[in-house]
């Protein structure tokens, strides 16, 4: 019995030949993540434990995106604490105001994971890193005290869903539409311990941007990660950015599924996931006209310069609707600055966007965008449960950036290919 | 100890709302917990109660402010018929016990008077008089809620320095 590429990666990083589904195995971690709302947590864990020394400084990266700037004293104090620790440990990839971006757009971009890699962080969106090829999951502040302290950590081995992509993505349709239809096709706990494989010709056609999308809320199918096979784009992208050596990895011909998924891209039309879990999904037409007060284009799902470029397209020489306050949030400083170079964030303003410096406020209910009772966002974000964005009777529709962009002109959910 | 019944798809944003994550003490955690389902929850709770749900409960955030809400509360275990997979690993870590049992959280309702025995996996429903069998954790898993959690099973091991 042929091995999944997870299962691949997973049975090298805890030196074994050979790894079968439900397997428990301890790893070895090739990067530790965490942020602001998750690093203070595992600091107190690790110090209680008596732990005095992290296991690799230049393994380790803090990410300070979710409350910040600082919102509140509250979060200023947990920023403080991870800091402190930061400079204690003297941990190489410490993100702070300025530096820090959103972290899975960051890491990517820094060159922190490649094909083949294990990484772990507390943050539920880590699984980003599978469009790279690279084994990654979300993990609590515990497993990341433990990573930090050891470099290894326990896994149980997933069996898998490979999902085929056929065909190629048609205008105004992109990875958003393919991961929200995925997760209505399969449901919220449809790929519960399982790992989703992405496989097929449609693959090539996926821009990068696309694919870590997609991978990004392979979580929110309950899947442990979501990972697609190596390819030229996915070498161009890490060219350049990661210098040390890493291994492709790739499926094995008999590999084991315990389902097969089939999507046509060429058939996928845009894509909304309505209110109060992400398997609520809606082609955008059978609900355009749905009065909404708030647009976000944005976080770890869609802050990306590709998303951006999609966005300012549809917005350019328009005006956001009257009843309607429109938030855009680039990713990180290297997004903001190369959509500046683009003149997006002129177009965003000249709009009547409202353009934020990195941060993953509003995803959260945070802060930048927090909803007022009955208000309804239509948001590029990753989670629309009950009160995730402000007060409880709020709604969430998570949509991909052309869906927002033409919904914030619009005034209302609306077609992209429509406006 | 009395049973809160709940139902598929329990999130981490309702057991413990990220508004209240620029807090994370116990006690300021426990106060908030299950708010946004359940505004009595926090107030009602008391030492030994426990929570029946519906499949994937746990789902969305890797907060492990979530388990550590309601182990703060005085929760003894939550059972249900799955757990979404970092849920399940921070209750481990945190030695806090779950239990898979598909049956039992159909059948338990709220209110009911429910005692676990976690050694044998036995779910009694002392109000209805049913019994329950869930399957017992593997070894590995096992000894980590035996340690107290991840990280003193670590150090029993001598692994961390």
């Amino acid at each position: 019995m042929g091995m999944t590429m997870t299962q691949k990666i997973l049975a090298k990083a805890a030196g074994l030949d050979k790894v079968e589904p439900g397997q428990l195995i301890e790893a070895r971690l090739d990067l530790v993540l965490g942020n602001d709302i998750t690093t203070p947590v595992a600091i107190t864990e690790f110090e209680k434990a008596g732990f005095t020394q992290v296991f690799d400084k230049d393994k380790i990266a803090i990410v300070l995106d979710h409350y910040t700037p600082c919102k509140d004293i509250k979060s200023a104090q947990l920023c403080k604490q991870a800091r402190e620790f930061a400079h204690k440990h003297q941990i190489t990839n410490f993100f702070d105001v300025g530096q820090m971006g959103v972290e899975h757009a960051l890491l990517p971009e820094k060159g922190l994971c490649a094909p083949g890699e294990v990484i772990i962080g507390a943050d539920s969106h880590t699984c980003t890193y599978g469009a790279l090829g690279a084994f990654s999951t979300g993990v609590g502040s515990t497993d990341m005290a433990a990573g930090m302290a050891t470099g290894l950590l326990w896994f149980k081995v997933p069996s898998a869903i490979k999902v085929t992509l056929k065909g190629k993505l048609q205008p105004h349709v992109s990875g958003k539409d393919v991961i929200l239809h995925l997760i209505g096709e399969i449901g919220v706990d449809g790929a519960l311990y399982q790992s989703l494989e992405f496989a097929g010709e449609g693959v090539a056609s996926l821009s990068m941007d696309d694919r870590f999308t997609i991978s990004n809320m392979a979580i929110e199918a309950g899947g442990k990660n979501g990972i697609f096979p190596v390819d030229e784009k996915t070498m161009e992208y890490i060219n350049g950015r990661v210098s040390r050596p890493c291994e492709a990895f790739s499926a094995d011909p008999d590999a084991v599924y315990d389902r097969e998924v089939v999507i046509d891209l060429d058939k996928l039309e845009p894509t909304v996931a309505l209110p109060h879990l992400p398997e609520n999904t809606k082609t955008v037409s059978e609900v355009a006209g749905t009065p909404i007060n708030q647009v976000v284009i944005g976080s770890c799902t869609n802050g990306r310069i590709g998303d951006l470029r999609i966005a300012a397209a549809i917005m350019k020489g328009k005006k956001v609707a009257g009843n309607v306050r429109c938030v855009v949030i680039p990713a990180t400083q290297e997004i903001t600055l190369q959509a500046m170079k683009e003149g997006l964030i002129q177009t965003f303003i000249e709009a009547g966007a409202a353009v934020s410096t990195p941060t993953c406020g509003p995803c959260l209910g945070g802060h930048m965008g927090v909803m007022a009772e009955g208000e309804r966002t239509v948001s590029t974000t990753n989670r629309n449960f009950v009160g995730r964005m402000g007060h409880t009777t709020s709604e969430i529709i998570l949509a991909s950036p052309a869906v927002a962009a033409a919904s914030a002109i619009a005034g209302c959910v609306a077609d992209p290919r429509a406006v | 100890m009395k049973v809160y019944k709940y139902g598929a798809n329990v999130d981490t944003d309702v057991i413990i709302p990220a508004r209240h994550l620029n807090d994370p003490s116990p006690a300021a955690l426990a106060s908030h917990c299950m708010e946004d389902i359940d505004a009595d929850f926090a107030s009602t709770v008391e030492e030994g109660d426990i929570i029946v749900a519906g499949p994937n409960f746990g789902c969305g955030s890797s907060r492990e402010h979530a388990p550590l809400a309601i182990k703060s509360c005085g929760v003894k275990c939550v059972i249900a018929p799955s757990f979404a997979r970092i849920f399940y690993r921070n209750a481990i870590n945190i030695g806090f016990p779950i239990v898979e049992c598909p049956q039992a959280a159909e059948e338990i309702q709220a209110g009911d008077q429910v005692e676990v025995d976690f050694s044998s996996g036995t779910i009694t429903d002392v109000t209805t008089g049913k019994t329950y069998k869930a399957a017992p954790f593997p070894e590995f898993i096992d000894g980590i809620i035996q340690s107290g959690g991840l990280l003193n099973s670590l150090k029993e091991r001598g692994v961390a320095k």
